[in-house]
């Protein structure tokens, strides 16, 4: 569809003016601007909502909301093409088969190998190795080989050595869709573990005694501690209403030595709708600060984030300080206490908080452990009342993490924003299905490819600057501050509004500071050059025109890398559509009439003529400053970097 | 007086001082007549702690038994706690902080008696003078003057005793035009932007009053700093309602008929008792230890503090943005043109100019566009957020500048020269001080008070490498550009510097601060290197090739 046009969210005024491309994976739109060319992607997977508006004298509007909270706004000048576009799309978003979404048709041009060497790249039996198991304490068990006894489980599941097969197979039956405690994370040091399940079909009496020896084996495998945290991350009040169901939790009475514990993180339902009206408010165009910080309260958002916090900290503390070992789960345990196993992990062992470790995390405490990626995420058409950010609210807490303890983890924010993209763009096969069985029905791995192997490729992109290995950050446990701080836990600007780039600092330090790094390293090996050079001329003083000649290949190599860093000249862009300016002719004679409708003026629009004017010179500054930045900026879109998806394009 | 008069008790022992994040500790405290001293005197670890009695917002007692318990609040927003053992001490102790940090002679004061530790390498009195000002301002333009009108502050006591003004305005006009402009504060030169030739004024409000007055030579001065055919704004940082009520007291505003070449735009920066208990409210909110998010939000926005800092950035950026992008030339006054007016002008010229980015020139725009603009720094900086004192005066006024330059430092983190802790200082000092600088409340009574003679400014010890050291930004690289800074919510934050700075835990971030010094230390160390042995073999090769040509 041609002379489409795209409309700034911020300021109104700035539309381009293009064409709009249907694919069969994206929505591409290329501005008619001949230099540029500027093309914005979108995955078709990526879209969670489009809404036709009142058509207009100019066209009519299509808003196209995006999962990694992309808005777009587009005019289309004909109705009737507006309405197909509209159609195609509500089909486009909503695939019903696996089989067509993006991962199925994506080729990154790699062979059989490197795919198989992707997939491998992350090893959860290698991850449990690492933590010292299998030992004394605990065992792998097949059990669930064929996913005989529990669907959503892995077939491998680690255990008690002292839970039989007919304790576990008995415990299961006692357990919502028959998730059983597994071990999730074992601390070598005090032999403290952290145990995940769903919840006990308790009911209001009901009693099992498989279940009852479950528990008991899990204390029985940390020797130095007679008693085990059972913590229910549900509210108090959602927990005792499930008991009505035939669920419900564990009654201290009949299990020896267990100690209960509520820690109220709210459901989906809550999160889903909790977002939405954060998103709402991230949505408002100019809102005042008072608008702004009172939807943020009354979303509840950053509320929820601390609650997850808190339930990780809880546990983090429970087994690092106290060494005592913790049984998690929520309602089915996929949710609430897959976020709180990761937090704690996260907390207390420091590989987590390097890239590969967070690959390994996500891989162990969601994917293999049946989080519901496909209805969580919306992946395939469904029943939107599944749809939930819980995996968000993970990522949202390792980013308030990171800005307590900015030296504490290998990766920065951009790596956190990326993963989150893919797990909706369904460009790779990782977050596909809702169970390990399922992915495996499917042949994931022999289909598609892993997302892991590509962000391990790029991560040079993803590092932290200022993690070092031998950082007191990064070693043991993290102790954030819980409680009073409520002020430590921030809105995420970066994910939420991470398309709006006016809002977000217009420098970025850790882009800066890896470009120094990246200099340093320079410099150091060209410091080893040269003391060899110069070791060499003292040595036989020959040979001097080649060095000479060399020497002056090396410092223009490293000019470059120096203009490299300049990156205090990042573009900026005056997106401040509230500062107001008048420059029609003063309406002569009736001042104070004059004048009010000049304050009117002020307050509602700004005047064409001068952000026209002020957006070319914003684009010339734009394009004088870029060249040198480099790679300064958010990438917004991988999709956009990927040059093989441009065979999508014809 | 003597200060030993108000000191009844100089000495305690066995005093514990409880800070946040603190362990306490035991120690004794002693009372100077301008220092509250603690001191550990702990052998392995001994620790002091020195605090200005002019730093003292507030002080509270309690008693449980015998042991006596004063609450130290301070202006810097800091709260310390002492317990003293003995009734009668206890009560002693207190009365005395409270006497020597309220004393009313300004002669009294600290810097009055501070004799400096360092060498004085730079007079900070002299470092930033109207002239040097005016000489850089006429190597680009010869369309202004320096008016010496206000020699003895006779003309308008909150100016200083010279100021810039249109060259075609003489000395006669200016009089006239002080008398029509309230507090005689008639237009000035705040800022001249070298990139177009347009100019930045600042000035008072008519006095219009409600029968519209007006002064031909007014309109004269200001439509001089016009380009032929050019058409300026006045921005007006009242509402356009207050502004119309200000006529009734005489003041007002400037009207269309009589300034037909001006634009008036209207913005709303609140001033005195709204911005102070804005003020009270934030910091409550910070210091409040329940555990519910939701109640920290809605403080936060109740203190309307954010609110306050957006409005005054926006009205900045579009007298900036008139400037650069309109090519107009800009006229800001509010009432007394002593407040608002001089954050719209003084950070405007941090967008614009990138010479006030640097630490030098930030200095300098502190003295031009506020002390010597006469900002009275006595009256707006007497109380902080902890007092009860309520006077209408007192306002955060400085404070909201400062955390509006942060705010674009935070959005700009690498063309800064300087660090959060050089505005951190700033404040500080603007509060209590062992320096004069930001005693009096204009330039005619801190030439009064004989302050360059008889105190040490603030300049003198900051300039010295041992100070500036602290307070350079390591990621500063030169950006010749404007920086426009977004002022939607979402970009602007709590200055946990100052608001969170003795309730939060600082030590992950001051580590993180550190890493960054490192990374560039090295960085900077390396390229020394590099470049002393590209130097070496250069001389080695050109040796070489001597000694073949020989």
């Amino acid at each position: 569809v041609e002379n489409v046009r795209l409309l700034d969210r911020l300021s109104s005024r700035k539309a381009a003016l293009g064409t709009l491309y249907l694919t069969a994976t994206h929505v591409i739109f290329v501005e008619n601007v001949s230099e540029t060319r500027k093309e914005t992607w979108v995955l078709h997977s990526q879209i969670s909502s489009i809404e036709k508006q009142a058509t207009t004298a100019t066209g009519c509007p299509l808003l196209i909301r995006c999962k990694n909270f992309q808005v777009i706004q587009l005019v289309i000048p004909q109705e009737r093409d507006c309405h197909d576009v509209y159609i195609s799309l509500i089909r486009l978003a909503r695939p019903v088969k696996y089989e067509e979404l993006y991962c199925f048709s994506f080729n990154p041009k790699l062979d059989k190998e490197e795919r198989e060497q992707g997939w491998k790249l992350v090893d959860l039996n290698e991850e449990y190795n690492r933590m010292g198991i299998p030992n004394n304490y605990w065992q792998i068990s097949d059990v669930n080989r064929d996913y005989g006894i529990c669907d959503s489980y892995p077939t491998e599941v680690y255990v008690p050595k002292s839970a039989t097969a007919h304790i576990i197979v008995g415990s299961s039956k006692f357990r919502s869709r028959r998730r059983f405690p597994a071990l999730s994370y074992y601390c070598k040091d005090n032999n403290a573990s952290i145990c995940r399940s769903s919840q006990p079909l308790s009911g209001f009496s009901a009693r099992c005694l498989e279940d009852e020896q479950m528990l008991q084996a899990i204390r029985k495998a940390n020797p130095g501690s007679d008693f085990i945290y059972v913590v229910d991350t549900r509210p108090k009040l959602n927990a005792m209403a499930n008991r009505a169901a035939g669920k419900g939790y564990e009654n201290e009475d009949n299990y020896s030595n267990i100690k209960f514990q509520f820690i109220g993180i709210e459901n989906i339902h809550v999160m889903r709708n909790s977002l939405q009206k954060m998103l709402e408010v991230c949505e408002l165009k100019s809102p005042s600060m008072s608008d702004f910080l009172w939807g943020l309260e009354n979303s509840g958002w950053l509320k929820h984030i601390k609650a997850i916090m808190d339930a990780g900290i809880f546990i983090a503390k429970a087994v690092a300080e106290e060494g005592v070992s913790v049984l998690v789960h929520c309602s089915d345990g996929w949710d609430r206490t897959a976020q709180v196993c990761s937090v704690a992990s996260l907390l207390l062992d420091p590989y987590y908080r390097t890239m590969k470790g967070f690959m390994v995390l996500i891989e162990k405490d969601w994917v293999s452990f049946g989080h519901k990626f496909n209805h969580r995420y919306g992946n395939l058409d469904g029943d939107p009342k599944e749809i939930s950010p819980v995996i968000d609210q993970f990522i949202e807490c390792v980013w308030q993490l990171m800005e307590q303890f900015p030296c504490a983890f290998e990766f920065n924010e951009r790596f956190l924003i990326h993963i989150q993209h893919h797990i909706y763009s369904c460009q790779f096969g990782n977050f596909l299905c809702n169970s390990q069985k399922e992915r495996q029905e499917l042949k994931i791995q022999e289909r598609t490819y892993s997302l892991w192997a590509h962000l391990w490729k790029n991560r040079a992109d993803y590092l932290n600057p200022l993690y070092r290995s031998d950082h007191s950050q990064t070693q043991g446990t993290l102790h954030p501050q819980m409680a009073p701080c409520n002020f430590l836990y921030k809105f995420w600007s970066g994910m939420y509004n991470r398309f709006e780039k006016g809002l977000h600092p217009r420098q970025s330090v850790t882009d800066y500071l890896m470009a120094v790094k990246e200099e340093t390293q320079q410099l150091e090996e060209e410091l080893e050059v040269l003391g060899e050079r110069l070791a060499n001329l003292q040595k036989s003083q020959l040979n001097y025109n080649k060095v000479k000649s060399k020497q002056q290949d090396r410092s223009k190599q490293l000019g470059l890398s120096t203009s490299n860093n300049s990156l205090a000249n990042t573009p900026q862009e005056y997106s401040n559509d509230l500062k107001s300016f008048p420059s029609r002719s003063p309406s002569q004679g009736d001042e104070e009439d004059s004048a009010l409708i000049l304050t009117q003026d002020n307050l509602k629009s700004s005047d064409p003529d001068l952000s026209a004017n002020s957006d070319q010179e914003s684009g010339v500054e734009d394009l004088s400053c870029r060249s040198p930045s480099g790679g300064g900026c958010l990438p917004s879109e991988d999709s956009g970097k990927d040059s093989d998806e441009a065979v999508f394009l014809a | 007086m003597e200060f030993a008069e108000l000191i009844k008790t100089p000495r305690a022992d066995n005093v514990v001082l409880h800070r946040p994040f603190y362990l306490a500790v035991e120690g004794t405290l002693c009372l100077t007549g301008h220092h509250l001293i603690f001191s550990s005197r702990r052998q392995d670890n001994a620790e002091e702690l020195w605090l200005l009695h002019s730093n003292i917002d507030s002080i509270e007692k309690r008693f449980v038994g015998s042991l006596g318990t004063i609450i130290i609040k301070c202006k810097d927003l800091r709260i310390i706690q002492l317990d003293i053992p003995g009734m009668e001490e206890c009560l002693n102790i207190a009365s005395s902080i409270e006497a020597l940090s309220t004393l009313d002679s300004v002669t009294l004061m600290y810097p009055f008696f501070y004799r400096p530790m360092f060498e004085i390498i730079e007079d900070g009195w002299r470092s930033f003078l109207p002239d040097q000002e005016f000489e850089l301002l006429s190597s680009v333009t010869d369309e202004w003057r320096l008016s010496c009108i206000n020699k003895e502050f006779s003309v308008c006591p909150s100016y200083p005793p010279v100021v810039i003004v249109p060259k075609s305005i003489d000395d006669e006009a200016l009089r006239k035009v002080a008398m029509f402009r309230h507090g005689s504060r008639f237009p000035v030169l705040s800022y001249y932007h070298k990139k177009n030739g347009m100019v930045m004024m600042r000035s008072s409000q008519p006095l219009t009053g409600t029968n519209g007055r007006r002064c031909k030579e007014d309109e004269k001065l200001i439509n001089a700093t016009l380009r032929p055919g050019k058409r300026g704004y006045i921005i007006d940082t009242r509402s356009l309602n207050v502004a119309q009520q200000a006529r009734a007291k005489g003041g007002g505003f400037e009207q269309e008929v009589h300034y037909p070449q001006w634009r008036r735009i209207h913005k709303c920066i609140e001033r005195f008792n709204i911005l102070q208990e804005s003020l009270i409210k934030l910091v409550e909110a910070c210091n409040d230890q329940s555990h519910n998010m939701d109640r920290w939000l809605s403080k936060l926005e109740a203190s309307n503090w954010l609110t306050h800092i957006k409005e005054i950035l926006t009205a900045a950026c579009l007298a900036a943005q008139c400037i650069d992008r309109e090519g107009a030339s800009v006229l800001v006054h509010g009432t007394e043109g002593t407040d608002s007016t001089l954050q719209v002008t003084s950070l405007a010229q941090i967008i614009l100019d990138p010479r006030c980015r640097t630490i030098r020139g930030f200095e300098s725009l502190v003295v031009r566009e506020w002390l010597q603009a006469g900002h009275p720094f006595q009256q707006r900086c007497a109380q902080s957020a902890y007092s009860n004192s309520k006077q209408k005066w007192e306002a955060p006024v400085f404070l909201l500048f400062l955390d509006c330059v942060w705010q674009i430092l935070r959005q700009f983190p690498c063309s800064f020269e300087f660090n959060e802790q050089f505005l951190i200082m700033l404040f500080e000092h603007a509060y209590a001080s062992q320096f004069g600088t930001f005693l009096g409340n204009n330039e005619n009574e801190r030439s009064k008070l004989k302050l360059p003679q008889k105190t040490m400014s603030l300049w003198s010890w900051v300039n010295r490498s041992e100070e500036l050291s602290k307070f350079q930004n390591p990621l500063f690289e030169a950006n010749s550009l404007v920086i426009w800074p977004s002022v939607a919510p979402q970009s602007l934050q709590l200055w946990e510097g100052i608001f969170l700075r003795w309730n939060r835990p600082s030590k992950f971030l001051d580590e993180a601060h550190e890493e960054m010094i490192n990374i560039i230390k090295y960085n900077k160390e390396l390229q020394a290197k590099v470049n002393a042995l590209r130097r070496q073999l250069a001389e080695m090769e050109t040796d070489d090739r001597m000694q073949e040509n020989l």
